[in-house]
């Protein structure tokens, strides 16, 4: 039998499966093995805005596609940054791009980070190594609407001082009045001055309100997991932790299967979950 | 329309076996291209059809746990067996379909516009189970937050005939999962097969205008009570045979409650992870994308293929697969069926229709893999009495 | 010794501590400073102290010869140095070396040996907050080890 559909259901993204041409306005090496470029529309299409915590999927000509979390300032649309890590067949190449250099791009895709919920909290930051990438648009509109927060508080891991990430950023935030930003590694050599330990022995340490608190949080899985543990063992609740999921994205839009957890679509339903909406899935192994 | 064929229609046609091949012309005449079953290489599958002596006339099939075999039978119904290999969700949902086509420009892309026209597919054999299957697929690409166009133009144009099960296969459990043996919405016509003595006729209830309209140009006329009786009675005793059962009574809750269970390891010992549970099954859509260029490299397209939760790169991240055993993606499969699902779409994700049993070659059992869950959890509930 | 009194009692290792116990540590405690590079102890001397640390920073690492040092973790205000004078043979594992200038309290662990093998109470109560630690400090290793903070290549 026919089906009609209504048209009003349409996505926000023009024909969220065709990625549009945006340009290589800036490429940037970050650490040994991650880059970050920075995009313009090769044709004048832009896309819709994006929220921090939202995701893009870049494709290569020809090569591939990846979903990368965006990492810029979501006070400026114009330009799309994006942090990637060089692991893979189409992010290798990826890593070679220079100026001028001409990307697909589809989105932006997923849901993201309570910024304006958290008004009148105080804010803890937890990231760790690249996790520090898709929070980067959530700290920036924390910053820009400093005055309607608390505390405000970063914590950061990555394993060695030369897989910190925006490690400029990380000393202008130190230096910049209300915010505490501490980072530690998981090993260094002796003319390190900073701290060495995992990123959960920060957490005591840092200055806030428990109870008037929203932590959002992003890393490898396990990380987060010991995050979420010292934070709850502090009296942060799981309605006030988010954390961002990674799973294997490949249509961005619900309908390959592959971002599955549990009941959810990471895609769409995700990347940033409420903590207490799939604890018990979070808990579970191999799902 | 669907919604209200949910009683049955006040009034029922008859059309005699001898003018079904008027539906076929008719169809054929209104553009359609005309899909249903057909004898292939030991199997009944879904293919072209141009007129009724295409259809497996005078076959069924025998099913069970890991064995499909056709056989023929003692007289020459058109629809005297269920459901084969294939599915419905091979023309809306192909196995490989290309999403798009770029080409390089310069030093960047333009898409290369390419015509979007409704395949205009008839698909005649439609089963109860598989009506629900389709509008189980119809909630994954049309009526979540995003729409997939290419599903859309396929689906939009289609055109139903429903055909009610006269026989239960081995495997079949609609029943249990309140999909079947009658078709009760989501046609444009649906038939009941009645042979009776020298009678051989169908029983054909109009479920849209388009139907009503495509039956107004075949010799028909309204049935007589004691044709409707027999109709109903065929579908009745259709019910009463089913192969295999499924108490679906709180099963989202019970899969939710035993993600942890001895019987996953159990029945991860005999899975080989093939894949063919998913590929025979009408609602799983899972599907991956492969990007290919010309030799030249200066034309790219995007493919989009079936893939299964089966495989280890199927849940591959940097690093390694979340899914990483056999227990973890069995576990995947099923809880996704018949719990995950609900919460995702709103409905169950599994409708009885046998195939994964059928086409298991090891006969791993959705039914039985419920029971054994199920059943170890009501000798702890008596132990506590 | 007001003043001393008062720091430990401030100290997080000491939070809720019985009155009596808090002047026993007050009787083995004094105030030591360390500055940026100096070493507050070596692997293989003998461990007769702990230390409160009240601010600064602390590397503990072990020296290998071909690689230098390798910080194995930092420790500063509100933590604790050293357990080694609790368990034999009282040597120090690991070196500890003030990364910045470093206030803390040094407590005498042959004297609260001694107090403790008195006062078995005190004993379990000082243990209690030792194996806490040592709890602490062994899962953050574990966690090290897995690299949690990214994916092994």
């Amino acid at each position: 039998m026919a089906l009609s559909t209504d048209s009003a259901m349409t996505s926000p993204v023009a024909n969220p499966m065709i990625p549009v041409p945006w340009r290589v306005q800036k490429a940037r090496r970050e650490t040994r093995d991650t880059f970050t470029l920075t995009l313009r529309p090769a044709n004048g299409e832009p896309l819709p805005a994006f929220a921090p915590g939202q995701f893009n999927m870049l494709y290569l000509f020809g090569v591939g596609e990846v979903a990368i979390s965006i990492s810029g300032d979501p006070a400026d649309q114009e330009n799309l940054v994006h942090t990637i890590r060089a692991v893979g067949t189409v992010t290798r190449p990826m890593q070679r791009l220079k100026r001028g250099a001409v990307l697909g791009v589809r989105g932006p895709f997923g849901s993201p980070w309570p910024v304006e919920e958290a008004e009148g909290n105080d804010v803890v930051i937890v990231a760790g190594g690249l996790g520090l990438a898709p929070l980067r648009p959530a700290l920036y509109r924390l910053l820009a609407h400093r005055q309607q927060y608390g505390r405000i508080v970063l914590l950061y891991g990555a394993r060695t001082p030369r897989d910190l990430l925006y490690q400029r950023s990380l000393d202008q935030w130190q230096t910049r009045s209300g915010i505490e930003v501490a980072y530690t590694v998981d090993a260094a050599a002796e003319d390190w001055r900073g701290n060495v330990g995992v990123v959960t022995t920060l957490i005591s340490k840092a200055r806030f309100d428990p109870v008037h608190t929203t932590a959002m949080i992003c890393g490898p899985e396990v990380m987060m997991r010991y995050v979420i543990m010292e934070l709850e063992k502090l009296g942060v609740t799981d309605e006030n932790i988010f954390i961002s999921m990674e799973r294997n994205m490949k249509c961005a839009i619900g309908f390959c299967g592959h971002c599955q957890f549990g009941p959810t679509f990471v895609c769409k339903d995700g990347p940033v979950f409420r903590y207490d909406r799939i604890e018990p899935f979070f808990k579970l192994r191999g799902v | 329309m669907a919604e209200e064929s949910n009683n049955l229609p006040s009034v029922t046609y008859t059309l005699e076996r001898e003018h079904l091949h008027q539906l076929f012309d008719v169809l054929t005449g209104k553009g359609y291209r005309l899909l249903g079953p057909a004898v292939r290489d030991g199997a009944i599958v879904y293919d072209e059809l141009t007129a009724p002596s295409d259809l497996p006339v005078g076959w069924t099939d025998e099913q069970d746990g890991g064995r499909y075999r056709l056989k023929k039978r003692a007289d020459d119904a058109v629809f005297g067996f269920v459901v084969g290999p294939h599915s419905w969700k091979k023309f809306l949902h192909p196995p490989a379909l290309r999403l798009w086509q770029l080409r390089r420009e310069g030093d960047g892309f333009t898409v290369i516009q390419e015509e979007a026209e409704s395949p205009k597919y008839a698909f005649i054999g439609v089963r109860a189970c598989e009506l629900h299957a389709i509008a189980i697929q119809d909630k994954v690409f049309l009526e979540s937050k995003y729409i997939d166009p290419m599903y859309k133009i396929r689906r939009e144009g289609c055109f139903i005939v429903a055909v009610n099960c006269g026989q239960a296969g081995g495997t079949c459990f609609c029943v249990s999962m309140n999909t079947g043996p009658r078709a009760t919405s989501g046609f444009d016509l649906a038939l009941t097969e009645a042979m009776e003595g020298e009678r051989h006729y169908f029983v054909v209830e109009v479920g849209s205008p388009a139907g009503a309209d495509a039956l107004s140009e075949i010799s028909h006329r309204e049935s007589q009570a004691d044709e409707e009786t027999t109709a109903e009675r065929i579908v009745a005793d259709t019910a009463r045979q089913m192969g295999r059962e499924m108490d679906a009574t709180g099963i989202k809750e019970l899969l939710y409650r035993n993600y942890e269970h001895p019987r996953w390891n159990d029945v991860a010992s005999r899975c080989l992870t093939c894949a063919n549970c998913t590929m025979v099954c009408p609602t799983c859509f899972c599907a991956t994308v492969e990007d290919v260029t010309d030799l030249a490299g200066d034309t790219a397209e995007r493919w989009r293929k079936w893939d299964s939760c089966f495989t280890l790169d199927f849940s591959y991240v940097h690093g390694g697969s979340v899914r990483a055993t056999t227990k973890d993606r069995y576990r995947q499969w099923m809880t996704h069926k018949l719990a995950t699902w609900f919460d995702q779409f709103g409905s169950s994700g599994c409708v009885g229709c046998g195939r994964c049993i059928t086409w298991c070659p090891v006969a791993i059992d959705i039914t039985e893999e419920v029971r054994a869950i199920r059943e170890t959890e009501s000798k702890k509930d008596s132990a506590g009495d | 010794m007001e003043t001393l009194e008062r720091l430990i009692e401030e100290h997080p290792f000491c939070h809720g501590m019985e009155k009596g116990y808090l002047e026993l540590l007050v009787g083995c405690a004094s105030n030591a400073r360390f500055d940026a590079g100096q070493y507050v102890f070596r692997q293989g001397e003998e461990a007769n102290h702990f230390y409160l640390v009240r601010h600064g920073k602390v590397a503990i690492e072990i020296h290998a010869q071909e690689r230098g040092a390798i910080i194995l973790q930092t420790v500063g205000e509100g933590d604790v140095i050293g357990w080694s004078w609790l368990v034999p043979p009282h040597r120090w594992m690991f070196d500890a070396r003030a990364v910045e200038q470093t206030r803390a309290i040094a407590l005498d662990g042959e004297c609260l040996r001694r107090k403790c093998e008195e006062d078995h109470n005190l004993g379990y109560e000082l243990l209690k907050r030792f194996a806490y630690l040592m709890a602490k400090r062994m899962e953050a290793a574990r966690l090290q080890l897995i690299n949690i903070h990214g994916p092994l290549d």
